[in-house]
């Protein structure tokens, strides 16, 4: 997760929604076709997504490269908790799962997928967290959301929607999977 | 969690789950080439042990350094304390260098709980006396829900020297409190005093009849035989104890192959345990000790990584 965990209640009452569901759609569908042009093909590629939203976006990613190419894509979660750079900011936080595919990431051209892209923070802990397991080929990043405020030199290759947004706004970004539909708010 | 792991008494229910759901990742983290975590680079984690420990202190020990915690050991033989020195002047000593955490294990029971009184360093029980060694029942019963899952009404048999074992009371209160149905098994002479009551209180059975309670286990775990508590007189021979207690061949028989069978280790081969069971397919006792590395890196985790308490 970049910058917020879930949906906050404030936006819930307050919040403006960017990205509909079928927004959210052609948005993916974008990215798979442009990870699938950049990579010319589908071949030696791994999409890690980044808990807990980065993950299902992963797999929905998966799911349309898989129906343009008719051979499936190796897909996995990459948890940072126990990489990111607050851990002594805040009460110890719960890990979650990691799932590396079975062909590892040695050599492959590893996609790591978020919802939201902030401070850039999360996808330094992902760069490390991904070390560890081996040598990728090379690492490219695709996010639903950009918004802005970056904190570290880090960008995405493939952005579903790029959104200006001011330092105290709150993004956030609810999936079928975690929350019962697709949108993006802010607010 | 609380600052401090004593009992498991200091643990909810929901403790367990997320220490259980953490060492499961940590658990895959031993399968890999890079085993190392940066979750508690700059920490220090002194391992002070009184007594005589090999699994236990090596798998703090590893624990601590595959999540990049720097571990030192201190054993009583060898340190000051065999100089004279007091466990407190001993244990404010080590504190005043700046440790964060203290893994103890000591004789005498209520050691660690003393010794978190004294520090402000988290202070992790390692076994103290007869008294309590709740990581080994937190990996005892992570090792069981993974094979078995939900230890809700799994019926788990627990054999042997009670009087004298911390695994066995720090494992009836986990395993009871997470459901499962416990039956207690030793000779006479080695059921601790006021059992009943506890048993009462706490829902386990007790039985002095091993061959009974086999046949309805789900799990079986056995416990080694302390003969360097013992002042003797508990059982006549050590032959008699291995009919009446040990899980020889043929028990094992009447266990059937699937029902998992444990023992904390060390083993004495031949007299609570036949080399059969050690060595069987069922035998869990090296999972056990994988297990062991993974929750114990959970437990310094959740006691370490996050802010300091207010």
């Amino acid at each position: 997760m970049a910058g917020v965990v879930g949906v906050p209640t404030e936006l819930d009452e307050h919040g403006r929604a960017v990205m509909d569901a079928r927004d959210v759609s052609r948005a993916l569908t974008r990215i798979a076709h442009e990870i699938l042009e950049r990579n010319r093909g589908a071949t030696d590629l791994v999409l890690l997504g980044l808990p807990t939203r980065g993950v299902p976006l992963a797999r929905r990613i998966a799911q349309r490269i898989e129906a343009v190419e008719g051979a499936p894509v190796a897909t996995g979660s990459l948890d940072v908790t126990l990489y990111r750079d607050d851990l002594r900011r805040q009460p110890t936080r719960g890990v979650h799962h990691t799932e590396v595919p079975p062909g590892g990431v040695d050599g492959k051209v590893v996609v790591l997928v978020d919802d939201v892209l902030f401070s850039g923070r999360t996808v330094r802990a992902a760069l490390d967290a991904l070390a560890d397991l081996g040598r990728p080929a090379a690492v490219r990043l695709a996010v639903l959301v950009d918004r802005g405020h970056r904190e570290l030199p880090i960008r995405a290759d493939h952005v579903g929607k790029n959104l200006p947004s001011a330092l105290a706004e709150r993004v956030g970004c609810r999936l079928e999977e975690t929350d019962g539909r697709d949108e993006v708010l802010i607010g | 969690m609380r600052r401090h792991l004593l009992s498991v008494d200091d643990l909810t229910t929901d403790d367990v789950a997320v220490l259980f759901a953490t060492a499961a990742e940590m658990h895959d983290v031993q399968r890999r080439a890079v085993k190392k975590l940066p979750a508690l680079r700059g920490r220090t984690v002194i391992n002070l042990f009184f007594e005589d420990s090999t699994r236990t202190r090596s798998s703090f020990e590893i624990a601590g350094k595959w999540l990049s915690a720097d571990t030192i050991n201190i054993t009583g033989k060898g340190s000051s304390a065999s100089k004279g020195e007091s466990l407190r002047d001993t244990v404010l000593t080590i504190a005043a260098m700046g440790v964060d955490a203290l893994v103890v294990r000591h004789g005498a029971s209520g050691a660690a709980q003393r010794i978190s009184e004294w520090v402000d360093a988290s202070v992790v029980n390692a076994g103290d006396g007869t008294h309590e060694h709740p990581t080994q029942a937190l990996l005892d019963a992570y090792t069981l829900t993974r094979r078995l899952g939900d230890l809700a009404d799994r019926h788990v048999v627990l054999v042997g020297d009670l009087t004298h074992s911390r695994v066995f009371r720090s494992n009836v209160r986990l395993l009871t409190r997470l459901g499962a149905r416990v039956t207690v098994v030793a000779p006479p002479t080695l059921m601790p005093s006021g059992v009943e009551a506890w048993a009462k209180q706490d829902g386990f059975a007790t039985s002095w009849d091993l061959d009974a309670a086999l046949p309805h286990a789900d799990a079986v775990m056995m416990l080694r035989v302390q003969r360097e508590r013992m002042s003797g007189g508990f059982f006549p021979t050590a032959r008699e104890y291995t009919v009446g207690y040990g899980l020889t061949r043929d028990r094992l028989a009447l266990l059937g192959d699937e029902v998992p069978v444990l023992h904390p280790g060390p083993m004495n081969r031949g007299l609570e345990i036949a080399a059969d069971a050690a060595d069987a397919a069922q035998s869990m006792v090296l999972d056990q000790v994988s297990a062991g590395v993974a929750v114990r890196m959970s437990v310094l985790y959740h006691l370490l990584a996050g802010e300091e308490p207010a």
